[in-house]
């Protein structure tokens, strides 16, 4: 088994990707004006609904319901796919269903395919093995063709290239046959339509991810804002769909609950464009041969996890991310993942499966626990209950002799005894002394965390419990 | 005295560093009629522990806690996120104790038990209030500290622009993300400065030494006082400013 490729190869740690991130003044501006407009959009759209609370809990008991029952709900799914003529394929992990994807489009001898946007393909890294295998994989969502044509990475799971403005996507778009005429975004829709429209008329199989897959039906849902999807999933011969195996939902009126959760949460509107659906193979109409690639690659193990598993009821909406203080910082490539911001920072190091692996290590503290994004999830998340737990986590994959685990050792021994901890109390008011006019601006490593761009508290001689004593005792 | 029996957990950052919170919180409760007591052998929630990845150290100090409060009627904390610690994760890490459910932040405390808004409080000047995280999401004492506020005699308050967004403090997330908590901290005093606000309050010391401390460095002339203090300070014992 390889690599999983959920998080990039060679990615620095958070803290120091988060440091390069913080000293680019044009991502941090590009960032907070495009997360909070959508952040007001949301509360909106949202307010809308007079039972949203009720979608909410109804949305995670049937995303609890599914993760209970997996192993039902994939077979009825496989059952009724197959019985309505498309056929479905099993993959492990990334590698399994990468090669699974690589046969299937060489089989139609084309070198050349279109894709639907879609999390599952960007988290096995699909585009870059098609390539090894001499398959040119286009994607056809504009922020995803904004990304694919900057040799770029994603830094956001809704619009991959929202790190970038319109005069840095007209230089991208430079390379097109017919380049826009200027960074107006009429102009650089048409320049993308043009180039786009060209790619979906001449393939052959396409390929994309799913938000939903219904098992009593064996329907597929692909919810999208502007119609590249749609014409993916119906212009040519062969489909193929890679789906992770949480996405399955029991019932068709389940879709009731997450059309109304996904759009709102997502993109702030009332319902989305396009949703496209489709159940098998329909004789005469659209593809006439349909490929459902199931994709465990981590999440059986995640699913083991019992306060780590609602990971998996996330509905890629990306609402966490946009109300996340850290990812409007930081910016999602930060992370080194496709899952950047709060649910990044559970899922990412989950799916890896190795928190000996510094980087995934550092994900669950890129996080300072506000909240915000248990507050906004469609599915209601825990996501800060989960940071602490993978915290844990991470403290005991890396031992007791760190210098950390020693310090909160001493501590913990500190507060085990009121005796300890009033002699503590004493020495650290010692620390006074180091103030000059009243402020403490500069203490040794780790302190020095603190004060390079903050003065410390000076701790005054007498603390309250010594005041209690000498006054109530 | 009749009233209620309330132990004061301050808080180990509280007791140690910001005393005169505690004193406050003191005079306030007497004042309002309560028995307040400080078992003196309580230290310290396990919050840090637990939020960095140390629940196994956090265990004992939960057990701990609900020993030294368990007997009281009321417990009392100047600090959501304490408060929050107490309610939402003790009960995991040992056993249900009545302590636990039981522990008040102060603007709980005073709107909901005791069932006061007007303390009898004098603050004259301009105050802006920051909502801190887990009052607000863990704990959702929502407008309450505002309703005390509003209340308070004397005092101007003034909105806060962005409120609800954190102030980058997080415990060890200071130190472990210390630029990205910086950032954070940055937007924050901006939205402060932009209220003309000669004072910013706050019902968590952790959250106002970040603000503090950055207001602080660039010597903005805004000063961090605790709701408790503003609400303790009155017409014949007014608040003065610690040094
Ligand atoms: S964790 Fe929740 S808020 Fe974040 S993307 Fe998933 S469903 Fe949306």
């Amino acid at each position: 088994m390889g690599r999983n490729p959920v998080t990039w190869l060679g990615s620095p740690t958070f803290p120091d990707a988060a440091r390069d991130a913080l000293g680019d003044t044009q991502l941090r501006g590009n960032l907070r004006k495009a997360t909070t407009t959508i952040r007001g959009k949301r509360e909106s759209a949202v307010a809308e609904l007079g039972d949203w609370e009720e979608l909410r809990r109804a949305g995670e008991s049937v995303k609890d319901d599914v993760l209970a029952n997996l192993d039902t709900y994939l077979e009825r799914l496989e059952a009724a796919v197959t019985d309505r003529g498309g056929v479905v394929h099993w993959a492990r992990d990334a590698e399994e269903a990468n090669r699974i994807v690589l046969d299937l489009v060489q089989a139609e001898d084309t070198d050349e395919v279109v894709k639907v946007k879609s999390m599952a393909t960007a988290e096995i890294g699909l585009n870059e093995a098609l390539a090894d295998g001499g398959v040119n994989a286009i994607e056809t969502d504009l922020a995803e063709v904004i990304v694919q044509l900057g040799d770029d990475r994603p830094s956001h799971i809704l619009v991959p290239a929202i790190h970038r403005n319109r005069a840095e996507i007209k230089e991208i778009f430079a390379q097109m046959p017919e380049p826009p005429t200027s960074d107006d975004p009429h102009a650089l829709a048409e320049a993308a339509r043009k180039y786009l429209r060209r790619k979906f008329l001449s393939a052959k199989v396409a390929i994309s991810g799913a938000n939903f897959g219904v098992a009593d039906t064996g329907s597929i849902v692909v919810v999208e804002s502007e119609g590249n999807g749609r014409m993916c999933l119906t212009l040519p011969e062969t489909l193929i769909t890679v789906m992770g195996v949480e996405k399955v939902l029991p019932r068709w009126q389940d879709l009731e609950v997450f059309l109304q959760l996904l759009p709102r949460s997502s993109t702030a509107e009332r319902m989305n464009p396009y949703t496209s659906t489709w159940s098998g193979v329909t004789p005469g109409d659209g593809p006439q041969k349909f490929h459902l690639v199931l994709l465990d690659n981590g999440r059986t193990s995640t699913l083991a996890d019992e306060v780590g598993r609602q990971a998996l009821r996330c509905i890629r909406c990306s609402a966490c991310l946009n109300v996340c203080p850290v990812y409007e910082r930081t910016g999602g490539q930060a992370y080194g993942s496709v899952y950047p911001g709060p649910i990044g920072a559970i899922l990412a190091p989950q799916l890896a499966g190795d928190l000996h692996d510094e980087q995934a290590a550092s994900l669950p503290y890129a996080s300072s626990l506000c909240g915000a994004c248990y507050e906004v999830c469609p599915v209601r998340i825990n996501i800060p209950e989960v940071l602490t737990h993978l915290r844990a986590e991470v403290v005991e994959a890396k031992g007791k002799r760190t210098p950390e685990a020693m310090a909160m050792s001493a501590a913990a021994w500190v507060f085990g005894d009121r005796r300890r901890y009033e002699a503590a109390q004493k020495a650290g008011s010692l620390t006074r002394f180091l103030a000059r006019d009243g402020t403490l601006s500069s203490l040794p490593w780790p302190g020095s965390k603190w004060t390079d761009t903050r003065d410390a508290p000076v701790v005054p001689k007498e603390s309250f419990r010594a005041w209690w004593r000498r006054n109530r005792g | 005295m009749s009233g209620p029996r309330v132990a004061l957990f301050p808080t180990c950052l509280t007791d140690t560093v910001y005393p005169e919170t505690a004193k406050a919180v003191v005079r306030l409760l007497e004042r309002l009629g309560c028995d307040v007591d400080f078992p003196l052998d309580q230290t310290c929630c396990g919050q840090m522990h637990f939020n960095t990845g140390y629940a196994e150290h956090a265990r004992p100090m939960a057990r701990a806690y609900a020993d030294v409060f368990d007997s009281y009627d009321h417990v009392v904390a100047p600090s959501g996120s304490c408060a929050g610690m107490v309610r939402e994760n003790h009960p995991n890490l040992c056993a249900a104790s009545p302590a636990a459910t039981r522990t008040y932040e102060l603007s709980e405390f005073l709107v909901d038990v005791l069932g006061v808004v007007d303390v009898g409080a004098h603050f004259p000047h301009r105050v802006t209030y920051h909502p801190t995280c887990h009052s607000l999401r863990m704990l959702g004492v929502g407008d309450k500290p505002l309703r005390l506020l509003r209340a308070v005699s004397g005092l101007e308050l003034v909105a806060l622009p962005q409120a609800e967004q954190c102030c980058g403090f997080g415990g060890t997330f200071a130190l472990k993300n210390a630029e990205t908590s910086t950032a954070m901290l940055a937007d924050k005093m901006r939205c402060v400065q932009d209220t003309g606000a000669q004072v910013v309050t706050a019902g968590d010391n952790s959250c106002l030494m970040q603000i503090g401390g950055g207001l602080s460095r660039m010597r903005a002339g805004v000063r961090t006082v605790h709701l408790a203090e503003i609400l303790a300070s009155t017409q014949e014992e007014p608040w003065v400013a610690t040094p």
